[in-house]
């Protein structure tokens, strides 16, 4: 194995893992646009998505089908989040919003361990997502799943890029994410906006939290919390609350995560996550409104 | 005006409280079809307020808003948005991010007659030609007179039947002030309904058939343009509480 090659495979890995917090970043970012609230429950949806999936096709239901019904999933539980725990307080102190957004998590999480106990289970991948591709004699080796994930993200991401400069609904949350006011004074229907923002970014985590289930091979009643610690630190990389922000921070944090262990010394890269919570302290510091809005501050 | 023309819209004893602030205490003032009326007094007389609450930003405490007839006090802004009034907001407040033409484009999101749209479009281009040459660029990139002229261009393109302008001539230069109010008098040519709230009385009363003066949330006095011009209680009024 070359050099050349050893790089090759790690930017494969790379982008692998930094579509995966780019998708969950982008959602996190649709939301706090629209309601100025981190959505703590995000990562939550994900695991929505990935047991609607694991209990499908467990069931016996084509792949294809449960992907399907495993985002649609998401929406949906994304929608009864909003309808439920987030439209009583939306004009209540960003305090009580925090802090209910801290507990719709909790309350899915634990009733998730409830139905499904802590324990992990199996997650169902049909054969030909399992299997590896080899290039170059072998010398790098990339998985189906990993392929999947890259060309779904970048085709979801087209899409959410369509979505958001071309259409009416999407220059309406861009909008709304802007100046809340101004869009009422548009004609704008904000409550409207707030929805198809909460049904987009779950959909978004719901395809996030399969794929991440898909690479893990387990899905897990608690396992949205890691994904979506990265992608908030990939949202304040990029710009918190910008969904081109949410992209390039997504991105960077999966090369990070990834050359960090690829070329550091095992001594040093054992200290992975303290590395990357480092450079989210150094970003807050130096460039608190991110890479792409460096003169606006995020306020949580 | 020989026979009145109908009234468009009618303010009726506006009462608008921010917290245990009384920002308005019973304000009432009518404007009729093809009028131009100005709203002009010092700072926090209310004006601003005034204007918010018929847009459906701020709720009435008490008091009622008519327009065309229908109560609208209280209702959500986009429905106002879509029964006919639309506001050039103070300081703009336009979607910087985004290009001149998808402002543009938001103005008209309560509009379904894409032909339509398109005719108002190219009103807007001869109204503001400037706006054509920066269709791609971002609003936030524009100087304060240009923003200025897409802001009104924002509010028009809702296709209104009662135009809001807050300070259309603050923070934008002399020069094109003289600019924005030319094409402000040539949409009252075309017949636009219009009130206006703008700090510098002498442009406002140029444009406006008839003021009203707003003092601490009240209507200190009001007439015809040409004779407020010439009152010495115009200028009293605006000293507050000197009278």
């Amino acid at each position: 194995m070359t050099q050349l090659d050893y790089i090759l495979q790690q930017i494969v890995n790379a982008v692998s893992l930094g579509s995966l917090y780019a998708l969950v970043a982008v959602g996190l970012s649709i939301v706090f646009g629209v309601l100025k609230l981190t959505n703590f429950a995000h990562g939550d949806v994900m695991m929505v998505g990935a047991f609607g999936v694991a209990l499908l096709a467990g069931a016996g239901v084509p792949f294809p089908v449960a992907v399907i019904c495993g985002i649609a999933a998401a929406a949906v539980a994304g929608l009864l989040i909003e309808r439920i725990a987030y439209r009583p307080i939306r004009d209540a102190p960003d305090v009580a919003r925090l802090l209910t957004s801290l507990a719709v998590t909790y309350i899915i999480e634990n009733v998730g361990i409830l139905v499904f106990t802590s324990s992990p289970r199996n997650f169902p991948l049909p054969d030909i997502l399992n299997t590896s591709w080899e290039v170059s004699n072998g010398a790098i080796t990339f998985t189906s799943i990993n392929l999947l994930t890259i060309a779904l993200t970048f085709v979801s991401l087209l899409l959410l890029g369509w979505f958001i400069t071309r259409t009416t609904t999407g220059l309406g949350m861009r909008a709304a994410a802007e100046d809340m006011s101004a869009a009422h004074l548009v004609g704008l229907n904000v409550n409207r906006l707030i929805i198809v923002a909460f049904i987009v970014a779950s959909a978004y985590a719901g395809l996030a939290g399969i794929l991440w289930a898909a690479q893990a091979g387990v899905v897990q009643p608690q396992m949205g919390f890691t994904p979506l610690l990265k992608a908030f630190v990939a949202a304040i990389i990029g710009g918190f609350g910008s969904i081109a922000g949410a992209l390039v921070g997504g991105y960077i944090l999966g090369a990070l995560e990834i050359f960090i262990v690829a070329f550091l010394p095992s001594s040093v890269s054992s200290y992975r996550d303290a590395i990357v919570f480092a450079v989210l302290i150094a970003f807050l510091l130096v460039r608190p409104g991110g890479l792409l809005q460096p003169n606006r501050e995020i306020k949580l | 005006m020989a026979t009145p023309s109908p009234v468009l819209l009618s303010v009726e004893n506006l009462e608008v409280n921010f917290g245990a602030v009384r920002a308005l205490k019973g304000i009432s003032l009518d404007v009729h079809a093809g009028e131009v009326v100005a709203l002009v007094g010092a700072n926090g007389a209310g004006k601003s307020t005034t204007l918010r609450t018929i847009s459906g930003l701020s709720r009435p405490r008490g008091g009622k808003i008519i327009f065309d007839g229908k109560p609208i006090g209280g209702i959500a802004p986009s429905r106002i948005v879509s029964l006919g009034i639309a506001q050039s907001p103070e300081g703009r407040r336009l979607f910087g991010g985004l290009t001149v033409a998808d402002n543009l484009r938001l103005g008209a999101c309560t509009r379904t007659d894409k032909e339509a749209v398109g005719r108002d479009s190219e009103r807007m281009f001869m109204l503001f030609p400037i706006l054509k040459q920066r269709l791609k660029q971002l609003a936030g990139t524009l100087s304060g007179g240009e923003q200025q002229q897409l802001a009104l261009a924002r509010a028009l393109m809702a296709a209104p039947r009662l135009l809001l302008l807050d300070e259309p001539s603050l923070g934008v230069a002399p020069l094109l002030v003289r600019h924005i109010f030319s094409a402000l008098a040539e949409l009252k040519r075309q017949g636009m309904t219009m009130l206006l709230v703008e700090q510098n009385i002498t442009l406002a009363l140029d444009l406006a058939d008839r003021a009203y003066v707003l003092r601490t949330g009240q209507v200190a006095l009001s007439g015809r343009s040409a004779e407020l011009r010439d009152s010495e209680r115009v200028a009293q009024a605006y000293l507050g509480e000197a009278t």
